[in-house]
């Protein structure tokens, strides 16, 4: 007799020595699981507070500081004051949009690494960053415009439409969309993209100059408007990408190994492609391509959580958030004047701490 | 590989054949009573034999035309250094450098490419991993953008900012040797950091600089005369030949590691020499073009894919890497003239179609 299954064991027989010694271990088991599952849940929830700590800060800091109670106090309570103005129509937008944004760039990368098994997959990877770029130039080019409304449409079709493109590209053939297919032709796709736009860029100035600051990422003059073009793809994105977990943790064990499980690998995968353009796509659409937290989030949530999908989903979305807007927040007061763009904040400062945190502690493989 | 036993040959000449896992037919060529004997992979030869000959075929168009056509008995008396005076001009000192350049900086980044991919067991791997390629961009940006420098000071901006980010990545990377996973995380971090610091130049520049730094980053082969080719061609001369006598141990790792190790491959040596030889190589593709993009990524899958090889094939993707540039170089020049494109937006657009296309139809069949 062996502890290994020790509920099978008290199920055999009832009052044997070994059926005791095998409900002390279940017992011991539940409790220890029971410890992990509650650490993780205080640890998200801390991760909220932190989150929520951010949002007041980011709503309290810019070229005109709000003190933190007064900001409490115009959040709670309608007074028509000049500092409500400035909260509901700049600040509360961006901050909303920030944690929008955030949470679905890092739900996007756990999905895409998780999906393709690749430590250095970005949710642009299906061809959504070059997709969405390119159908920005084409927006500027052909069609003259450059407000960053109309950006958003024409980001979230371009980025939808290559992505279709590279899932229908990597899933042909027997063995349907495996990682490594869907990588290439995402390279690929996003190669031939990128050059067209390279092409137009330096043959006209005018583009160029346009995009290379939408190129950066940021959230600056993103109003209310924006946010509620794409909110509903980057909840609707959430809401499957929660309930992929335990399918994503099956496809971990390997193609084979989640077939004889009874997983159903390639509706899983189509499934989580489609949570990936929503939130990616639109997510791009709305502030540009940020590459670095959808890249690096994931495996912060996997250091903390082990390799969980169920736990890396939820974890990847607050950390990338708070990341976000903090960052956002950072980059409002670190020039004398002007503004630093959140695309570059997140990398200068999310990098260091990323790569100290990778020389310090194991992180959990795919 | 080969699945012919080796029994006593009767007579000269004598040739089986046996079926590699991967389709590839091998011949085994015994020559003078097996004094010389050699395994061919036919369909390895024939396709290096082609790329050969699709090269040398471009090379020859590429010397021919432009907005002053030479025909080629012209274009041949010319490179003897007779003909026309308005001729050996064109041919010997703009034509001739610019095609040997690409040729040259082609194979140098496709062997680099493959160099990546074997040692990253990653299809994705590239110069990019430990940074290089977005050091060197990095370097040259701030080298035009801020110190205001021309050509050459491009270069050495690029190569110091490309090896210093390698050094970096590797370094951070180091605890208790390197371990593979850490490396590519590390490089992670590095590269995004160089990535906003190159964002925030470019954005903060004037238009026009902006715009030649631009043209820099996609990487261009215009104006590239006779210094560019000697210093390239020393470079690949000593480097090329180096990685390729690596190429047997890079397949034997690709197995993993601990295979690898108990074959009697030393590792952690072949590691180390194999990641600076391509970093080297990469660096004077870098320093001479620009960061031209996709040739190091798909020259080495457009290789092994068009031969059917299980590993990598080192010669392949240099062949096609040579073959590639040269070809999107002549595309750069003609296709919009008078405007010259700079040949990395043609290498992204025509490498990527190819690749897209070569997918494709490989899936379609059921293969890969």
């Amino acid at each position: 007799m062996t502890l290994e299954r020790p509920s099978s064991a008290i199920a055999d027989s009832e009052n044997t020595d070994d059926a005791l010694a095998a409900r002390a271990a279940l017992n011991q088991r539940t409790t220890a699981h029971t410890r992990v599952q509650l650490l993780r849940v205080v640890g998200l929830l801390v991760g909220l507070g932190v989150l929520v700590l951010c949002v007041m800060l980011s709503i309290s800091v810019g070229a005109k500081p709000i003190p933190l109670p007064t900001v409490w106090h115009a959040l709670i309570d309608d007074q028509g004051s000049y500092n409500q103005d400035v909260i509901f129509e700049l600040r509360l937008p961006r901050t909303v949009l920030g944690i929008a944004i955030g949470a679905s760039l890092g739900v996007a990368g756990a999905l895409m690494q998780a999906l393709t098994r690749n430590p250095i997959a970005d949710p642009g990877l299906l061809g959504i960053n070059a997709g969405a770029a390119m159908a920005v130039v084409v927006a500027i080019f052909i069609f003259g415009l450059t407000d960053l409304t109309s950006y958003v449409w024409f980001g979230f079709l371009g980025a939808a439409v290559t992505a279709f493109v590279v899932y229908f590209l990597g899933s042909r053939g027997r063995t349907g969309a495996t990682p490594v297919r869907l990588a290439l032709a995402g390279t690929a796709v996003a190669a031939v993209l990128i050059g067209l736009m390279n092409g137009i860029v330096i043959v006209n100035d005018f583009v160029f100059d346009q995009i290379r600051f939408w190129q950066v990422g940021s959230l600056v003059g993103r109003d209310m408007a924006i946010f509620a073009q794409v909110l509903p793809f980057l909840l609707i994105g959430l809401a499957i990408a929660l309930f992929l977990g335990s399918s994503l943790n099956a496809i971990a064990l390997g193609e084979d190994m989640a077939a004889a499980l009874g997983a159903r690998i390639n509706r899983t995968r189509a499934v989580s492609a489609l949570a990936i353009v929503l939130l990616c796509g639109g997510a791009t659409a709305a502030a540009g391509p940020i590459g670095f937290v959808g890249l690096t989030i994931p495996h912060v949530a996997r250091a903390i959580t082990g390799p969980d999908q169920r736990w890396v989903l939820p974890y990847s979305a607050v950390l990338a958030a708070i990341l976000l807007v903090g960052a956002d927040t950072l980059g409002r007061i670190v020039l004398p004047s002007g503004e630093l763009e959140v695309g570059i904040i997140t990398a200068l400062v999310g990098a260091p701490v990323f790569i100290a945190l990778v020389r310090r502690t194991r992180m959990a493989q795919l | 590989m080969s699945t012919t036993k080796s029994q006593p040959a009767p007579a000269a000449d004598r040739t089986r054949q046996g079926r590699r896992d991967s389709g590839d037919a091998v011949r085994v060529v015994r020559l003078a009573g097996d004094a010389v004997s050699f395994r061919l992979r036919t369909r390895m030869t024939f396709i290096y034999g082609t790329l050969v000959a699709a090269t040398l075929v471009v090379f020859a168009i590429t010397l021919m035309v432009g907005d002053y056509e030479i025909p080629l008995p012209r274009v041949l008396l010319a490179l003897t250094g007779e003909g026309e005076r308005l001729d050996v001009f064109f041919v010997q000192g703009m034509r001739l450098p610019r095609a040997l350049t690409a040729i040259l900086v082609g194979a140098a980044l496709g062997v680099a490419g493959a160099v990546f991919q074997s040692l990253s067991r990653n299809p994705l791997g590239s110069p990019d991993i430990i940074g290089f390629t977005s050091g060197a961009a990095t370097g040259a940006v701030l080298t035009i953008l801020v110190l205001g420098g021309g050509m050459t000071q491009t270069s050495i901006g690029a190569v110091i900012g490309g090896l210093g980010t390698a050094g970096l990545v590797y370094l951070l990377a180091l605890k208790r040797g390197v371990q593979g996973y850490r490396l590519i995380l590390v490089g992670i971090g590095v590269n995004a950091m160089l990535l906003s610091a190159r964002d925030y130049l470019m954005t903060r520049a004037e238009l026009t600089e902006a715009m030649t730094a631009q043209v820099w980053l996609v990487g261009s082969l215009n104006g590239r005369d006779w210094t560019q080719v000697v210093a390239v061609s020393c470079g690949t001369g000593v480097l090329i030949p180096l990685i390729l006598g690596l190429g047997p141990r890079l397949r034997l790792m690709e197995m993993g590691e601990d295979s690898a190790r108990a074959l009697g491959v030393p590792t952690q040596a072949t590691q180390a020499t194999a990641l600076l030889t391509a970093s080297a190589l990469t660096g004077f593709g870098i320093a001479v073009a620009g960061p031209i993009g996709f040739i190091a990524l798909a020259a080495p899958q457009l290789a092994r894919r068009l031969v059917r090889a299980n590993g990598t094939t080192l010669l392949g993707a240099g062949l096609m890497g040579g073959f590639l540039l040269l070809t999107a170089d002549l595309i750069a020049q003609r296709a919009l003239a008078p405007i010259q494109l700079p040949v990395g937006v043609v290498t992204a657009v025509v490498g990527g179609s190819y690749l897209v296309w070569l997918l494709y139809r490989e899936w379609r069949t059921g293969r890969g």
